[in-house]
């Protein structure tokens, strides 16, 4: 078969392969040069950026619809087919995921326990979740969703803590029953329409006809029931309320800069789902099932919040405050499904909320692999010691430690000046004219993460010094300047969020049309 | 468009980047912190004068917005606005700030963080100036949640006391209470109007377009919508004013050093609220008919805040905290001001105030840095001799708070009473105000009594004192040095004179700031308001003398009432009882724990959220995770089930019939093993056959 744009260059299935050899090199140089794993690893890592960049620029932020396409037959008889594009969407998550995976590369500098296997996974991880996030065919896009899984999962099972047997296949299995469940849907998708295309099923779906074909061949109860399977499995993996509760255990378990890669961009996968194929192939049923979708964003936003407080882990504090920002994605995609008519001031409210939605996934991604990476410096400094009321008066003995940390936690607090702050607002200003009450009932997340967060910077760095702590050492010149971007990412990004507004402008707009019929 | 209008950025700005750099200056890099702070502050005072004067040659509003971000076509537009009432507060926070500023070197010359102070202060005057420049709802609010960090930041400056900790975090969670209020008051108002823009030629939300808009949108459960957003964007005023019932941080905010005090918690930040009510002052006058409930709301809340924080005020020994309570008071002054009379009467009470309470703080400060960090009053006493400079410029402030005659908080003071007393909705307000005047000069009388006249008390011994570790130890008192002592003299003068520039006889402040708008009365030529003439036939108006000398009875009475309680025989021994305490026990001791209110919220609030977050927790470990749990026991039991019945029942007779049966319990019981890729060989094996199936009844 041919490609749809021949002659042009192939830089989607080039950012996915990169990885991919990336891991299979760091591995084969490993049985002569162990020591050089690593470098050859940040590498690799250091290339998918940049590559990633040049996709950006190279990005049309004015064009509707997919760019950089690839098609060739794959098997034509089973709908599948080799098909890669990006949108706003897709090129925000590839950038996203070079910039994340750098980020735990960094964090890992000095550790001395992760050796050549241990970069080979992570670059596995990497190129599984490019697949993901540039695979338009179902088939395609599940096999690199699935591949992701199993990086993931060795990573947390091997280099975690004490418990982390149990929780890495407390993990895999609760994410594999949602691919499954998800897999159900589409083969069922399948078999009523005849296609496993993203494109094709969402302009079935916008025309109106796609629940109505379901409905032929599986009765109206049919079609709500691959709906909630396929919103099973995105829950999961976002996750929501109640189907998250694999996560806090996982995050914990995980080492430090493991967890940096599933929060900071693996979560996003979920985000992603739930953007690229439940709102556009299932607006209908989402329609109808609003009232419950919004009530369990509002649970993914409130309790996570709450249950937060009362931890005394910091990853598990930090792990239940990830549910809680993703909450507000969730929120933002579901509002969005509200059915408006032709009423374009609503149409202008949604897609505030949306562009609000990708803001805030890539704060989060950013602020919550930050977090995690400072807990990993945390770790390494006391012995893997990391319970809430372990500390105190950190700031004496670590001020800048304490001081850039603090960028981090009121980043996540969305502090107006630092990336959280537009797209929190963004996602509000959007929802409270969609629906108030969900809007109005979000804010409790706010205070309480607020809360949380002082609390902790109250227990671990202010009041009078634990003398067990005084000589702990500050950052090196080295993490300092490692650490530096990203920080300086989110104040530009709080500062100047058009640039990323800009280039998903177009995409938005499409969506924030799209989903009236 | 005047080149300052366009350059007003860079008021901010500077100090912006002055606090940049003097985070990265190292500890010892003293002076050029100091300097860069001093400095950035210096040059934007002179271009706040510069934009005063703008705003004196030319009173319209002149704005500037620009685009922000985009979302899908539409975008967000910030911007920024010169008019009088900008311009006042500019001038008021620079020249305030840079008194603080010049007053912090001698007073945190010996701290530690002595660079980290001018930085989070350098930033603070950015925020601040950003609050006063913004011409978007948005950037006003980005601004002023930036204050807030800093107000955090610098209330915990001594992170390692336990108290200052406590209190930096509830400031920040107390205020953010309010802070949602006035972020859903935005969603909402951006929605109804499209725009948080306030001016933007006719197309701002407060320009008559969009209030017209406003007064003909529908009502939510009885409650007309301009009113609800009107009332959800004073619960940020009230939060950032500390308004009741939000107002308990405000006290517990003095653990910061004094000139944090000074300046945020006493004349810029926490009247930060007042300016936002006035800023959309044309959004709270919207009503159908009559009076607007909005302002009805500020009024009563200003008014019974007076009396309240007033009351507290009076059986307080901490002298800072008198000063807080006596701020929480006069802020709701302000609050009483705008409801009941308009902008200007509540900006000219915000702009004394905010000059003689600097000046009391910075008193407090001299007086706690000459008496090694002593702050409770019964301990101090007869300072008057050892502090001459500071007793005098305290004294003045005093009086000035009190609303002594002539003095400049007698002038705005009895500018609020005169418009309560005119409010055609309710008496009660005046009598509050007059009954809070009352207490005012009752308790900085009391205060003034403590501090500099009797002899000078024993020190406490039990208590250490607060932070030895920072100050060198001074074992008699002494007056502060001249950079201390000169920004009191300055702030002094300014107590006593500026009341004059809004007094019934010439009231310039009332119509510099409440000009017309020029949409709306092109009639009248601007410059003829702008300079009104001095007419002392203006006192002569109906009522307004007997006010004034009534006003001035119940000062004199509020001080000579202290006088006699406190001044005749001045308390010789600190572990004496409080006067007071001794003609009404009970009540005293009320209001000495402070009407009990931080224990109420102790006892509910505050235990309602603990109990969500054990319950919450709670949940997820039991129900959510018990659910999978129980899903998981199911399975594996199934699988066990099956083979016991595999190895017991059918082993017993059928082995070789039943074979295959057997193989498939073994593969269920493999369900416990715990390894994964025998997990992934059943599910992969089911997906097949399953697909396999749903094909073969879709062909057939």
């Amino acid at each position: 078969m041919s490609a749809v744009a021949s002659g042009a260059f192939p830089w989607l299935s080039l950012i996915t392969a990169l990885p991919l050899a990336g891991a299979l090199a760091v591995l084969l140089l490993s049985r002569w040069h162990p020591s050089r794993a690593r470098d050859l690893a940040v590498t690799v890592a250091a290339a998918a950026l940049v590559l990633a960049a040049i996709i950006w620029h190279r990005f049309d932020s004015n064009s509707l619809g997919m760019q950089f396409q690839e098609l060739h037959g794959w098997a034509p008889s089973l709908g599948v087919s080799y098909r890669l594009g990006i949108d706003g969407l897709g090129i925000l998550m590839l950038m996203l995921t070079a910039i994340v995976v750098l980020m735990s590369f960094a964090a890992s500098w000095a550790n001395s326990k992760q050796g050549p296997v241990y970069f080979a996974l992570v670059l596995l991880l990497e190129a599984g979740l490019f697949g993901t996030f540039t695979a338009l065919n179902f088939v395609h896009w599940f096999l690199f969703w699935e591949l992701s899984l199993i990086p993931a999962f060795f990573l947390v099972r091997l280099w975690g803590g004490k418990k982390s047997a149990q929780a890495s296949t407390q993990f895999f299995l609760y994410t594999m029953v949602g691919s499954v469940a998800l897999l159900l849907a589409f083969l069922a998708i399948f078999l009523a329409v005849g296609s496993f295309d993203f494109i094709a099923l969402t302009s079935f779906a916008q025309a109106g006809q796609l629940s109505a074909t379901l409905a032929r061949h599986f009765g109206p109860g049919g079609a709500k029931l691959l709906f909630w399977a396929a919103f099973f499995g995105f829950a999961v993996k976002t996750p929501v309320v109640p189907f998250h509760t694999w996560l806090p255990a996982t995050y914990a378990e995980a080492p430090s800069e493991t967890t940096m890669l599933l929060t900071g961009a693996m979560s996003k996968m979920g985000i992603y789902g739930l953007l690229r194929i439940l709102l556009p192939i299932f607006p209908e049923q989402m329609h109808r099932a609003l009232t419950l979708l919004l009530w369990l964003a509002i649970a993914s936003i409130v309790l996570p919040a709450f249950a937060a407080w009362a931890q005394t882990d910091l990853k598990r504090t930090f792990a239940y405050s990830s549910i809680n920002h993703l909450g507000y994605c969730v929120l933002g995609v579901c509002a969005v499904s509200k059915l408006t008519g032709a009423d374009t001031n609503l149409a202008t409210e949604k897609a505030a909320a949306l562009t609000g939605v990708l803001l805030q996934a890539f704060s989060h991604a950013l602020t919550a692999a930050a977090l995690f990476w400072f807990l990993a410096l945390l770790e390494r400094r006391s012995g893997g010691i990391r319970g809430l009321n372990d500390f105190g008066g950190l700031r004496k003995a670590v001020p800048v430690f304490t001081g850039l940390m603090g960028i981090a936690i009121f980043c996540s607090l969305g502090l107006p000046g630092l990336s959280g702050f537009p797209g929190e607002f963004l996602i509000l200003k959007g929802v409270f004219p969609l629906a108030p009450w969900a809007g109005s009932l979000s804010l409790l997340g706010l205070l309480v993460t607020a809360v949380f967060l002082l609390n902790a910077i109250q227990r671990v760095f202010w009041g009078p010094l634990n003398g067990r702590w005084a000589a702990m050492p500050d950052l090196t010149t080295a993490e300092l300047l490692m650490l530096a971007p990203a920080l300086a990412l989110m104040l530009i990004l709080g500062l100047y969020p058009q640039l990323i507004a800009g280039p998903v402008h177009a995409t938005v707009m499409q969506w924030a049309g799209q989903v009236r019929f | 468009m005047a080149f300052i209008v366009r350059t007003l950025w860079i008021i901010p700005a500077l100090p912006a980047l002055a606090a940049g750099i003097s985070a990265t200056l190292r500890q010892r890099q003293r002076l050029l912190s100091a300097g860069l702070a001093i400095g950035s502050m210096g040059i934007s005072l002179a271009l706040a004068l510069c934009a005063f004067a703008q705003s004196l040659v030319d009173p319209n509003r002149q704005v500037v917005n620009f685009r922000w971000m985009q979302f899908g076509s539409d975008w967000i537009s910030l911007g920024w606005a010169l008019d009088p009432l900008t311009a006042l507060m500019l001038v008021m926070i620079a020249f305030v700030g840079l008194l603080i500023f010049i007053y912090s070197t001698g007073y945190m010359a010996h701290d530690a963080n002595f660079t980290r102070f001018f930085c989070f202060l350098s930033l603070f005057a950015a925020a601040m100036f950003g609050v006063v420049i913004a011409n978007s709802l948005l950037l006003l609010f980005m601004c002023w949640e930036l204050v807030g960090l800093t107000s955090y930041l610098l209330i915990g400056f001594w992170y390692h006391r336990p108290a200052a900790a406590a209190a930096a975090k509830k400031a920040f969670i107390t205020t953010r209470i309010g802070d949602l209020g006035l972020l859903l008051g935005m969603v909402w108002l951006y929605s109804q109007t499209g725009t948080l823009l306030f001016y933007d030629h006719g197309a701002g939300c407060l320009e008559h377009g969009a209030l017209t808009s406003l007064l003909g949108a529908a009502s939510v459960a009885g409650i007309p919508i301009f009113t609800a957003i009107a009332l959800l964007i004073f619960c940020g005023a009230v939060g950032k004013s500390g308004q009741l019932p939000l107002h308990v941080w405000l006290p517990d905010a003095m653990e910061g050093p004094t000139p944090v005090s000074a300046l945020i918690h006493a004349a810029t930040m926490v009247a930060a609220g007042v300016y936002l009510v006035a800023r959309v002052y044309p959004l709270m006058g919207l009503s159908h008919d009559g009076i607007a409930t909005a302002l009805k709301v500020v009024a009563w809340t200003g008014a019974i805040t007076a009396v309240f924080a007033a009351c507290i005020a009076v059986a307080q020994n901490d002298i800072k905290r008198i000063l807080a309570y006596s701020t929480i008071s006069q802020l709701g002054y302000m609050m009483l001001g705008l409801g009941v009379g308009g902008v200007s009467v509540g900006i000219f009470h915000l702009i004394t105030h905010a000059f003689f309470k600097a000046l009391l703080f910075l008193g407090a400060g001299s007086v706690i840095h000459g008496c090694t960090e002593e702050q409770d009053i019964r301990y101090l006493g007869g300072l008057r001799r050892f502090m001459p400079v500071t007793f005098a410029t305290y004294t003045i402030g005093t009086l000035a708070l009190c609303g002594f005659p002539l003095l400049s908080g007698f002038w705005s003071k009895d500018a609020i009473l005169h418009a309560a007393h005119n409010w055609s909705v309710s008496q009660a307000p005046f009598y509050l105000g007059a009954i809070g005047a009352l207490l005012t000069a009752f308790y900085m009388t009391r205060q003034v009594c403590y501090v500099f006249f009797g002899e000078r008390r024993e020190p406490q011994t039990a208590e250490s004192p607060r932070a030895p570790e920072e100050f060198c130890f001074v074992p008699d008192p002494h007056e502060s040095p001249a950079r201390m002592t000169t920004p009191l003299a300055i702030l002094a003068i300014l107590a006593v004179v500026l009341g004059f520039i809004d007094t019934p006889a010439w009231p310039w402040f009332t119509s510099f700031l409440e000009r017309p708008e020029p949409a709306l009365a092109t009639a009248s030529p601007v410059a003829a308001s702008l300079n009104p003439a001095l007419d002392f036939g203006r006192f002569a108006e109906a009522g307004l003398l007997p006010l004034m000398l009534m006003s001035s009875l119940i000062v004199l009475a509020g001080i000579g009432l202290g006088w006699w309680l406190y001044g005749r025989k001045p308390t010789t021994r600190a572990t004496d009882p409080d006067p007071l305490e001794r003609v009404a026990p009970p009540i005293f001791h009320a209001l000495q724990k402070r009407l009990y209110v931080d224990e109420l919220y102790e006892s509910t609030i505050i235990r309602a959220a603990h109990w969500a977050a054990h319950v919450s927790a709670w949940l997820d470990r039991w129900v959510w995770n018990g659910a999978v749990s129980t899903v998981r026991l199911l399975v594996t039991g199934l699988g066990r089930i099956d083979a016991s019945i595999d190895t017991h029942a059918v082993n017993g007779g059928f082995d070789e019939a039943c074979h295959e049966v057997s193989q498939g319990g073994r593969l269920l019981s493999r369900f416990q093993n715990g390894k994964v890729q025998n997990y992934l060989r059943v599910i992969a094996a089911a997906l097949v056959a399953l697909a396999a199936l749903l094909l073969w009844r879709s062909a057939a």
